[in-house]
């Protein structure tokens, strides 16, 4: 049966780091992957090396950029909410689970990628995984989702321990390193590794590989 | 936007001078700052879209970065590490300082029109 797949992640890029390769093989496995992005990463400080994109373009820069991924990964349902970047945690909690559950019931998925409540460092991260999280719980326990959260906080990681999923995604790697390429703004500083000829290709491997395994933890959904 | 030359930007500055006008201020660390050495806290702020009237501003050249002052009606905006600038639509000034690695460090702007925001 196939998987229909929602990712919940606030900024442009979310959805390609650590995750394009996933993400990728649903598209490949026919399963249906709707992406909600929050905002357009409109306040974020990097403007590509060299700087490209000021504070005032770099919404309709990183709008291209996420569209240009999706592309390159195979979503075609993406929902754009454009709110502002970095407010997401001081929105009722209620109202993001709202804006969640308005797409979940109309998607109905079986799978849901976001950040792992409390372990996403970044604050938008967390808001709108906790907020997912209280969407889901909404459902009568049979119909909710798997939740697939990434971690980047070393405590996520310590509490946590090993990743309930290890993705070997090195088959479609040069697909996932065209994402990461779109969004050209944020990743241009270290991809330059992939295309600069000055690169050793004992270090190209090493990015390669290292882009080659994405992990997740499964949420354990608390009673509430 | 390019290096900062500071009689073009004085210009600018002195046009928006005793008119109500919308200002955007920054500054960021970036939110990730901490993920390596959890000594580092994040320090970020933004304030877009406040409507400002200032009687006299100046844009002054420091080491290798320029600093503005705005002389409002209850007190000051102060900014200083400035490094780039731009005309951004024609007549909105964008001024910013970036890093080595080509992030926005600190970023003062001033326009005749709101600045587009997020929800």
């Amino acid at each position: 049966m196939n998987e229909r797949v929602l990712a919940i992640y606030p900024h442009p890029d979310d959805e390609t780091i650590g995750k394009a390769g996933t993400l990728i093989n649903h598209v490949k496995n026919g399963d249906e992957v709707t992406l909600i992005c929050a905002t357009m990463g409109q306040m974020g400080r990097k403007m590509g090396k060299p700087f490209f994109a000021n504070r005032e373009t770099l919404t309709a820069i990183r709008k291209k950029e996420l569209l240009d991924a999706c592309e390159a990964i195979g979503i075609r349902d993406v929902r754009m909410w454009m709110m502002q970047d970095k407010t997401l945690q001081f929105r009722e909690k209620s109202f993001l689970a709202d804006k969640v559950q308005a797409v979940m019931d109309e998607v109905k998925p079986t799978l849901v990628y976001s950040y792992y409540p409390e372990y996403g460092v970044h604050p938008d991260h967390d808001a709108l995984s906790d907020a997912t999280i209280l969407a889901i719980n909404r459902l009568p326990r049979k119909e909710r989702p798997v939740f697939l959260g990434s971690v980047i906080s070393r405590e996520g990681q310590d509490e946590l321990g090993a990743p309930d999923i290890i993705n070997d995604v090195s088959h479609v790697v040069h697909e996932k390193i065209k994402a990461l390429q779109a969004h050209r703004s944020q990743t241009e500083h270290w991809l330059v590794a992939v295309t600069d000829p000055s690169i050793s290709v004992q270090e190209r491997k090493e990015l390669l590989e290292k882009q080659s395994q994405e992990q997740f933890w499964i949420y354990r959904h608390k009673n509430i | 936007m390019r290096p900062i030359e500071k009689e073009k930007i004085q210009e600018k500055i002195d046009s928006f001078a005793k008119k109500e006008v919308f200002i955007h201020m920054e500054t960021s660390t970036g939110s990730y700052i901490g993920v390596q050495n959890p000594d580092n806290i994040p320090a970020c702020a933004y304030i877009r879209n406040e409507i400002i009237q200032f009687t006299e501003g100046k844009i002054v050249e420091n080491e290798a970065w320029y600093s503005v002052g705005l002389k409002i009606k209850n007190g000051w905006i102060y900014v200083e590490g400035l490094t780039d600038w731009e005309m951004y639509d024609k007549d909105t000034l964008l001024l910013g300082g970036h890093d080595t690695e080509g992030n926005l460090k600190i970023g003062l702007q001033l326009s005749h029109r709101p600045f587009v925001c997020g929800e």
